[in-house]
């Protein structure tokens, strides 16, 4: 692509490609998120490619970014008529391209059904799980070709960028982000713009902007999401933001497991300085500015603000104690404003739609729209965006179509891992910043973990503290030593081990460690500890008390038996079985010999007949 | 000059200072393990945590690092503050119940070891207060040592644990570290430190082995004083 030097330039290109787009011409866009290329999407476009080709059809193939909807990937949306069909495979494809794309006809079985009603859904925005959504940020996603700038400038892409140059100054700039309300959507919620000021106004040259793409939370992965199908809006975002606090280079910040994220990142920022808005005097202004990428290890911590500053310097992911903050003294000890990379793309929606707009999205103390990866027992597994202020339940059930297999719902786990769990009594809950805190949970990066009645939830707690601990960098006592202690304590109960007075004692460690520790990963540590006991305070009590497991997980409270009843002797179990624990005759009621028995799960799965009983 | 009000005292302190100092430097004693004179503080105890209040907002800061600040209100002795004191010395007590430096700072505490946790085997009296790397790094010059692993199984040596190259043997991590964690032998002509053995000089005034060859070596490259001025133990100098 030519350069382009001015705002009017930028008008002027976006005015020719869509002048060169026919939007009654037949487009197959296929999901290419990192989920979708796990179910093997990118067979399904070459096949889909091979196809048109062999029927000399002139149709394009779009590989575009995740569109959310990742229970049922692969995705395919036939335009104009916009037909969207899901899990999708190669051999779909001959229908696809012969009725669909020839001919309108839709391909029935291919079409989304709704588990409750049994109705078939024609259109993406129809089916329930996208219906309540506001994909303001994530919308586009299913669009663009991620690797192609011309698909983000078709759509008004950098128009932002360029309104920005030309009818803001940099305070005016920060006034409208305040005024939005945008608060960051890494885990903190700290108003960005408070931030942008801070740093706008502190002393020292140069001034850094970054993103931080490190999604390390569990079950987690919008920001991937957003980096691997959007990547120019981030840019884009990214560039205003260094245009506000004076900045002239930025860093994105992103984990090596995400490749996809990183190439594609790689491929925007190229095409975005061959274009003239990145780098030097952007859109003929005196505005320059270059991004750098920079690959993270992995590892938890580096999320942490100071820890992430000390990689990308090139030292172990360490945090350091922040009593001046980043704005001031961040990366290389300059003035730096570091932001996830979502509140990054929120930022050119409140530049072209302005800050009332933004703010009348939301609740009165967080603005906007979230995006939250929905998993764990739930039957919609996905990323959803909704407005702030949507209630869990409305999440919990219409979005995610309930708990499978008619489970009971138990409870959601916001926040990451060092969020914490809500109980079905909350389910009402509006979600926002200081609500999902005020409940001892918090929003965290926008996972949510759905647990049914199967899950055990001092095992949770248990999960998530022995992430924490081989998370922790183990630079301070209290994080280092004091959450291991805390997972040891949570292994002796759930092993049967547990004494009276231990859920005390994880009180009182967790007050010690939420208030010695460094940073950040200590400080919220013992949340999915106290959430659970706060919620869940029965269930610590039948294991330490009665040595049982009421959820029926931690292996050494319970024990596996047949319903005499219900087993019909198709041995299946038995032949399943690893240790051989499992006896009997042809057709007839089966026997489980406990002291064999390692409570592996095998025989639970393969029985037809729910004959296995865990107690 | 900034004024504070510690544990309900009137104090002024140079307003570079640090808390650690002004607190001390009013009588208030304040218990450390990572904060030595030698090296960069990391903040990495936890031992000399402070209550402070600025305007209606308290927090828990290590006095070690946070800088004296005009209209401070700090609490050395509030129940969070001692909470935070006793979790950090029953976690280093359970990880090194060898370490009569910390059964010793216990005591004079109050603090018991908690008979919940089980006690660790394989620490030594490792507290990982990182002084050692920092004097290696910053006061040396060679960091031959390191930290490496994370979370509980982070350590302390040289890479790979290894015999390492960088290593002169001067013994400086021996010096700063508090809970004598670093064994260093000196025997005749002989030193053993990190793995490694070390030849020493002998002086050439009085015989006595004085030093490792290689750190004089490295002192000699450093500022060019000769081998030969360098062969004179500083009791000969």
């Amino acid at each position: 692509m030519t350069k382009i030097t001015s705002a009017q330039a930028l008008r002027q290109v976006q005015e020719d490609l869509k002048k060169n787009f026919d939007p009654s011409k037949k487009l197959v866009t296929i999901c290419a998120g990192t989920g979708c290329r796990g179910y093997g999407c990118m067979k399904v476009k070459e096949e889909l490619e091979a196809e048109i080709k062999k029927q000399n059809m002139d149709v394009e193939v779009r590989a575009t970014g995740c569109f959310g909807f990742c229970e049922k990937g692969p995705l395919v949306i036939v335009h104009p008529e916009k037909v969207f069909y899901q899990q999708v495979k190669v051999k779909d494809v001959a229908d696809i391209i012969g009725k669909t794309v020839a001919t309108g006809e839709v391909v029935e079985k291919l079409l989304y059904r709704d588990p409750n009603t049994n109705q078939t859904v024609l259109r993406e925005e129809d089916v329930p799980f996208y219906k309540k959504q506001n994909r303001l940020v994530f919308g586009q996603n299913g669009l663009i070709d991620p690797t192609r700038i011309e698909d983000y400038l078709i759509l008004g892409g950098y128009s932002a960028l360029a309104k920005t140059l030309s009818d803001f100054t940099p305070e005016g700039v920060i006034s409208e982000v305040k005024k939005a309300g945008l608060r960051g959507r890494g885990g903190g919620g700290f108003q960005a713009g408070v931030k942008w000021e801070g740093s706008r106004k502190a002393h020292g040259e140069p001034k850094y902007v970054i993103a931080n793409g490190d999604e390390g939370d569990p079950g987690a992965y919008m920001d991937r999401s957003l980096m691997e199908g959007n990547p120019h809006s981030v840019l884009e975002g990214m560039a205003i933001g260094a245009y506000a606090i004076g900045a002239s280079e930025g860093y994105i910040y992103v984990r090596h497991e995400y490749p996809l994220a990183v190439l594609h990142l790689t491929m925007a920022i190229a095409a975005a300085k061959e274009a003239g808005l990145l780098g030097k005097n952007i859109l003929g202004t005196n505005f320059s500015f270059d991004i750098h990428i920079n690959k993270g290890g992995g590892a938890f911590v580096c999320g942490e603000s100071s820890a992430l500053f000390a990689s990308i310097e090139g030292r172990a992911g360490e945090p350091r104690a922040k009593y001046i903050h980043a704005v001031e003294r961040g990366l290389w000890d300059k003035p730096t404003v570091l932001n996830n990379v979502e509140t990054w793309a929120n930022v050119p929606l409140i530049i072209n739609k302005g800050a009332d707009w933004y703010a009348s999205i939301g609740t009165e103390g967080s603005k906007g729209t979230k995006i939250f990866s929905l998993v764990g027992k739930i039957n919609n597994t996905g990323l959803i965006e909704v407005p702030m202020g949507i209630t869990l339940r409305e999440i919990v059930y219409d979005m995610g179509g309930g708990i499978p297999k008619g489970r009971k719902f138990k409870a959601v786990q916001t926040g990451g891992p060092s969020g914490g769990c809500i109980p079905e009594s909350l389910l009402d809950l509006p979600v926002d910043f200081d609500k999902l805190y005020e409940v001892g949970s918090m929003m965290g990066s926008g996972g949510m973990i759905v647990m049914d009645d199967k899950s055990c939830m001092v095992d949770v707690a248990r999960y998530f503290l022995n992430f924490l601990q081989e998370e922790s960098c183990g630079k301070c006592v209290p994080c280092r030593e004091g959450v291991r202690r805390m997972r040891e304590i949570l292994d002796d109960i759930c092993s049967g081990k547990g004494r009276e007075g231990d859920v005390e004692l994880l009180e009182h460690l967790s007050i010690g460690v939420a208030d010695g520790s460094l940073c950040a990963l200590g400080g919220s540590a013992p949340n999915p500890v106290l959430s659970t006991i706060k919620y869940f305070r029965e269930e610590y009590d039948a294991h330490i008390k009665e040595h049982r497991c009421p959820a029926g997980v931690c292996k050494a409270l319970i024990t596996y038996s047949i319903d005499a009843e219900e087993c019909t002797g198709c041995t299946l179990c038995s032949k399943v079985c690893p240790v051989d624990a499992i006896s009997g005759e042809k057709k007839k009621a089966h026997k489980i010999d406990n002291e064999k028995c390692t409570r592996c799960g095998a025989c639970i799965e393969s029985c037809k007949f729910d004959a296995i009983l865990v107690k | 000059m900034v004024n504070m009000i510690i544990d309900g005292k009137n104090v002024s302190a140079p307003k570079d200072s640090m808390l650690l100092e002004v607190i001390r430097g009013a009588g208030i004693s304040v218990p450390t393990l990572c904060a030595h004179e030698s090296v960069s503080r990391s903040g990495a105890c936890r031992l000399c945590v402070v209550e402070i209040k600025k305007g209606n907002r308290t927090r828990i800061v290590t006095s070690c690092l946070y800088g004296a600040e005009e209209g401070l209100i700090v609490n050395t002795k509030s129940d969070r503050v001692l909470n935070v004191r006793r979790l950090v010395m029953e976690l280093l007590l359970a990880r090194c119940p060898e370490s009569e430096v910390l059964q010793n700072l216990a005591k004079e505490m109050g603090v018991e070891a908690q008979t919940r946790f089980v006690a660790d085997s394989d620490k030594g009296k490792c507290i990982l207060c990182r002084s050692c790397v920092r004097v290696c790094e910053e006061v040396v010059g060679v960091s031959a040592i390191g930290l490496f692993a994370r979370g509980s199984r982070k350590t302390v040596g040289t890479p790979f644990m290894e015999q390492s190259d960088a290593c002169i043997g001067c013994g400086a991590c021996v010096y700063v570290c508090p809970t004598n964690h670093i064994v260093m032998i000196s025997t005749g002509d002989k030193r053993k430190i990190w793995g490694r053995k070390f030849k020493m000089q002998d002086c050439s005034k009085c015989g006595k082995f004085f030093a490792p060859v290689d750190q004089l070596k490295f002192i000699s490259k450093k500022t060019g004083t000769s081998m030969e001025d360098l062969s004179v133990c500083t009791e000969c100098r």
